[in-house]
């Protein structure tokens, strides 16, 4: 079996500082992965990577088998890979329900009406369909960070890629969107998550990788990650920010 | 009482009054004509100079240059005198319409760029992740913000072109101004041009108190 993700000897840098040295990494369908790690141990631009938002030097990417590179089918790819961003990033021009309906309507072309009855069943599945008319700027950050899980979720993708999506959130409303992204672990959805919420990690992952410096340490199902890391490093780090 | 008379004679307004008015709607299509085509020329260098291949933009910013550099009037006598020596020769509307046209793109252009520019990283990165394609990303994310931000500089650019209108009056343009200065020498009284610059006031001040609500608008929205 082919892995919906496949990653080799991914190499990127800025200018002389090396982001990411020769990373590999598989997800397979229906896989949740945890990606954790020091600030600037490259795990965003790992997965901003996945879909092209950062160029890279070495390595290559598959998504579904299909070959990540600039051009004519970056579009395409990035329309089945779905992606969460730590500060939402919603179009604030647009309402809740328009910034949902977008990608269907111009990607997938969708008729209004229709893409208008996707977006709204979306917003009700992260329990905001109350909100659906008001714009990004009359909503708080966890519900933005829903409505931007729904807009994701609007294109059907194949996996969906959240870079730290709680970690601009204030702290009683980290709850709600992780709940939101639980629920979909449960659905079978394909998830690659950076994050710092170690007991969510805990809780959803099916795979917790660990990366310091670039590199990919150590990975492991969380039972034996968080119980028994193995690298030093990875324990150190464990140690560090589990002490309190 | 003379003063009166000289400056502000009613007969003299009545009889100009409708010559006025033709020059005052000569004006005002004018200046509509050249708006909305520096608007579109000028979106369009303002993408090629963003976005374009690295020979267009440099193009674009070598055009932009020159037509913020070069005087109006001077634009205006090259297109009305000097075209005519290799052939093209234009009405008085079209030079007009031409040289004002010109120039406002490209200052539409440096306004547009700077509202492209203002937008956050994030809002890009968003529309391209969801797999909506470059005019999609503009037309529907980048293009609706930009504009809202550039509405006090655009405004601005539209009064100078309203206002540079009247240099068209050289080139034997029918507009405003000229209309003016004919009612003036027929009636041999100055009153004609009092109620020109009377209607220029009473066109443009309007545009101007827009520009300072729209400023105070954004000023509270970004607090």
């Amino acid at each position: 079996m082919t892995a919906l993700i496949h990653i080799r000897g991914l190499c990127k840098s800025y200018g002389s500082f090396q982001a990411l040295h020769n990373v590999d990494l598989d997800v397979s369908a229906g896989e949740v992965v945890v990606v954790i790690g020091p600030s600037g141990s490259g795990k965003s631009t790992l997965i901003r990577c996945i879909n092209l938002l950062e160029d890279y030097q070495g390595g290559e990417v598959r998504v579904d088998g299909e070959k990540v590179v600039r051009g004519k089918g970056l579009a395409k790819v990035r329309a089945e890979v779905g992606m969460v961003f730590q500060s939402f990033n919603l179009f604030p021009h647009m309402t809740a329900l328009a910034n949902v309906a977008l990608g269907p309507l111009r990607v997938r072309h969708m008729p209004k009406r229709a893409a208008e009855e996707r977006a709204l069943a979306l917003l009700d599945k992260v329990g905001l369909a109350s909100h659906a008319h008001k714009l990004p700027g009359q909503l708080s950050g966890g519900q933005q960070q829903r409505v931007a899980i729904a807009r994701a979720l609007a294109m059907e993708p194949k996996v969906l890629l959240f870079d730290e999506p709680t970690s601009a959130l204030d702290p009683e409303m980290v709850g709600e969107v992780l709940d939101v992204m639980q629920n979909l672990a449960r659905t079978g959805v394909t998830m690659v998550i950076v994050t710092h919420e170690m007991g969510f990690a805990r809780r959803v992952a099916d795979r917790v990788v660990f990366m310091e410096a670039g590199r990919v340490i150590e990975q492991a199902p969380p039972d034996s990650f968080f119980r028994a890391p193995r690298e030093e490093r990875t324990q150190a780090f464990l140690q560090a920010i589990l002490q309190h | 009482m003379d003063l009166l008379n000289t400056f502000f004679n009613w007969p003299v307004f009545r009889d100009a009054l409708p010559l006025l008015l033709q020059g005052l709607w000569t004006t005002v299509l004018l200046g509509a004509v050249s708006i909305l085509l520096g608007f579109v020329g000028g979106l369009l260098l303002a993408l090629l100079r963003l976005y374009g291949p690295a020979w267009l933009r440099t193009l674009t910013r070598i055009y932009i240059d020159v037509f913020r550099s070069i005087p109006l009037l001077v634009l205006l006598v090259l297109v009305y005198y000097a075209l005519p020596f290799v052939g093209l020769r234009l009405t008085s509307f079209a030079a007009a319409t031409a040289a004002l046209s010109l120039v406002s793109c490209a200052y539409t252009a440096e306004i547009l760029r700077a509202g492209i520019e203002a937008i956050p990283r994030g809002q890009f990165e968003a529309a391209g992740a969801i797999g909506l394609g470059f005019f999609s990303t503009m037309r529907d994310v980048v293009l609706p913000q930009a504009l809202r931000i550039v509405v006090p500089p655009l405004t601005s650019n539209c009064i100078n072109v309203l206002k540079d209108t009247a240099l068209a009056s050289v080139v034997a343009m029918p507009d405003l101004l000229k209309q003016a200065t004919q009612a003036q020498a027929l009636a041999a009284n100055p009153t004609p041009l009092i109620g020109a610059a009377a209607l220029y006031l009473l066109l443009l001040l309007p545009l101007v108190r827009l520009v300072g609500y729209f400023e105070a608008r954004h000023r509270a929205a970004t607090r």
